[in-house]
């Protein structure tokens, strides 16, 4: 079976007149298997969004070819287009319509019933708003909207382009768990965030990107992994001597100031058993590397998502 | 929601071909008629204008002069009552206070063989109408007079016959003209605002991911602007005919094909504009810049013949000159659709140029 997504060297240069040439995407290549959920991790203006066009079909690129199911996004067809559930970073919808008219339209468009149209409404919890026009909802509500036209023609691939950008934490977790199921029914999910937590809690895999390349792909846990960094453990200070933090660190390093006590330790069982004994457990809080670690490894900036 | 097998997706989609396009059409008709705008410009601003033009125009040649007569005035015994319409009063100064006041547009005094016409000055045009009126009416009565004298004499007799077969009051020549220029209005402008909202909205690129074709969408919305405008027509030329009097011919209905025609072109000047315009009012203002000089040297609101010829030799320019003289021949003379082959030729060679230059110039990249 062909995999759901591949991409190579893929190159997109726009010219303005007055920005002169900006290299938007620059020798992009990756692979997404069928059932994958697939990240792609940025910054504003890492070519994301260009990239996803490109892939999707609806913007050539310069070089580089795309497979999309097995055959070229370009030109249109209405078979692989039906396969396809898209979320574009931009809501579209047509003017003057309810959510209800909106979905029912894209249902139509993609032969879907009326009951599905209902179903999707309700998935992304617009049931309510239902009659609704669109451009009286709230930007995420049209997010969702958005979402659930995306998903009304049961398709086998879906793009979403950030699509919790608007959202509120509530609404965010929701999504998440939407986009989990999503995945789980065995659809190919593709995924853009500015969300290191995001990546982390949904994606199997993550591509880093940062202007216009992808500077690595792994999983979030093998990026975790791969920059074998320690563990921070943070208590409040006063709970331990000197004597102790010392004979506690064992060896790694340690700093302490008047608020706090910070270990970095590789081996976090340990020292917290040790702390627990100790009953100095106030104030406690661990944290392992995350992807925000792996992108300043990677790129050899800081994150500014 | 489970993953449909490759089979029921095929048939799915041979399925959907008609059906997007009635979706789509649905979908934007209901856009339409939801936004107010677009019902102001194409259906009240046509009729607005109607109304303005109408009364300004008036329809002084029309209605009967209003008269005055000071005392026992002979010579309006004789008066057809089409043409005037007379009161009496008792004295000049109580007439000419009604003149004053815009009651009447002339006073007439009969003091044996003068008669004595005070034009009105408060409504200086229906004063000149009244003159001339009574005028004449004195010299039919002074022939009548002539010839009972003296039997033999031959006598010079005036016949005036309207031109341009059959009177002509200001609607039936208005109608055309305003008509031709809502529709002109209401192709361009919407295509026009279209293309920038899509450019904004996004709304294409996202079409263009699903399975139906950007062809199917683009024939739903021309679709909708002629229904548009066939509508559009409908109530124009209804309003005229109910409310100012227009006397529609029997080929009236051969204006929904001359209309259908005219918004191709002018939709494709339309696109066009859209496609130069970034921003809505830079395509409404784009739009104004075509639409009015367009409408200005058409003969829409003035006849061309009265025009300098300058003006008339741009007007072959302007579509809507051809769309003005189409639907003045079909539905105020009552002329057969073979009398506008010229018109309806040169609408379809200015629609299919224009489509071509739009179809050529336009970068779909940044729909
Ligand atoms: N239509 C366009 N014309 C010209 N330049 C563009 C266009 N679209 C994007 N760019 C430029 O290309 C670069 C990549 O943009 P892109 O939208 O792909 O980034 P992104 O990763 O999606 O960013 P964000 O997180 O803000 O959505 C940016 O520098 C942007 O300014
Ligand atoms: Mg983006």
């Amino acid at each position: 079976m062909d995999a759901a997504i591949e991409v190579a060297d893929l190159r997109k240069t726009y010219r303005g007149r007055r920005t002169g040439a900006i290299r938007a995407v620059d020798g992009v290549s990756f692979r997404v298997e069928r059932g994958e959920f697939f990240g792609i991790l940025g910054p504003n203006g890492a070519g994301k969004t260009t990239t996803l066009e490109i892939v999707e079909g609806l913007r050539k690129p310069d070089s580089g070819t795309v497979r999309l199911l097995g055959r070229s996004p370009w030109p249109h067809s209405p078979e692989l287009t039906g396969r396809l559930g898209v979320q574009l970073q931009a809501s579209a919808f047509f003017e003057f319509l309810t959510a209800r008219e909106q979905i029912e339209t894209f249902a139509e468009l993609y032969g879907a019933s009326k009951a599905r149209a209902a179903e999707m409404l309700d998935l992304v919890g617009l049931a309510e708003h239902a009659n609704v026009r669109c451009e009286k909802l709230s930007g995420g509500q049209q997010q969702r909207l958005s979402i659930a036209c995306a998903l009304v023609g049961d398709p086998e691939l879906v793009f979403l382009d950030e699509p919790t950008a608007a959202l509120d934490p509530q609404a965010r977790r929701n999504l998440w768990d939407l986009m989990r199921s999503i995945n789980a029914e065995g659809r190919t999910v593709v995924l853009t965030t500015h969300y290191m937590e995001e990546a982390e809690a949904l994606c199997d895999r993550v591509a880093i990107m940062d202007a216009g390349r992808i500077r690595a792909v792994d999983s979030p846990a093998g990026f975790v992994k791969g920059l074998d960094a320690p563990t921070k453990v943070t208590v409040a200070a006063g709970q331990l001597s000197g004597e102790r933090v010392q004979e506690l660190a064992a060896g790694e390093p340690v700093a302490a100031d008047e608020a706090a006590v910070v270990f970095e330790t590789r081996d976090p069982r340990k020292l917290l058993t040790a702390l627990a004994s100790d009953g100095a457990l106030e104030g406690l809080s661990v944290r392992t590397a995350n992807l925000e670690d792996v992108f300043l490894h990677v790129t050899g900036r800081e994150w500014r998502g | 929601m489970s993953l449909d097998t490759a089979e029921v997706r095929t048939e799915r989609t041979e399925r959907s071909g008609g059906r997007a396009y009635l979706s789509l059409f649905k979908a934007l008709g209901r856009g339409w008629i939801r936004d107010r705008s677009q019902i102001f410009f194409t259906i009240l601003l046509p009729l607005m204008f109607m109304v303005l033009l109408a009364s300004v125009f008036g329809s002084g040649d029309t209605a009967a002069s209003r008269i005055v007569a000071v005392g026992d005035v002979a010579v309006l015994d004789g008066a057809d009552p089409d043409a005037f319409t007379v009161t009496e009063a008792g004295d000049l100064d109580e007439a000419l206070a009604m003149l004053r006041d815009g009651d009447a547009d002339a006073a007439v005094v009969q003091d044996g063989a003068t008669v004595r016409i005070y034009p009105s000055a408060t409504n200086s045009t229906s004063g000149a109408i009244a003159e001339g009126r009574l005028a004449s009416l004195i010299d039919d009565v002074n022939v009548e007079v002539l010839s009972a004298a003296a039997p033999g004499e031959p006598v010079l007799e005036t016949e005036v016959e309207e031109a341009d077969g059959g009177s002509l009051r200001p609607i039936q020549y208005l109608a055309p003209g305003i008509l031709a220029w809502g529709v002109a209005i209401s192709g361009v402008f919407g295509a026009a605002g279209t293309i920038v909202d899509w450019k904004r909205d996004k709304l294409l690129r996202r079409l263009r991911l699903t399975p139906a074709s950007v062809r199917t969408f683009l024939g739903a919305k021309i679709s909708v602007n002629l229904v548009v405008a066939v509508g559009q027509t409908a109530i124009f030329l209804a309003v005229a005919a109910l409310g100012f009097g227009l006397r529609l011919s029997a080929w009236t209905w051969f204006a929904v094909p001359l209309v259908l025609l005219g918004t191709l072109a002018f939709l494709a000047i339309g696109v066009v504009i859209g496609g130069i315009a970034q921003t809505s009012p830079a395509a409404a203002g784009l739009s104004n810049l075509v639409t009015m000089p367009m409408a200005f040297v058409s003969g829409a609101f003035y006849p061309l013949a009265l025009s300098p010829e300058w003006v008339q030799a741009i007007s072959y320019l302007s579509p809507m000159r051809y769309l003005n003289e189409a639907l003045q021949s079909v539905v105020v003379y009552g002329e057969p659709p073979s009398a506008v082959l010229p018109q309806i030729g040169f609408l379809a060679a200015f629609a299919a140029i224009v489509a071509l230059v739009s179809w050529k110039t336009f970068k779909f990249d940044e729909l």
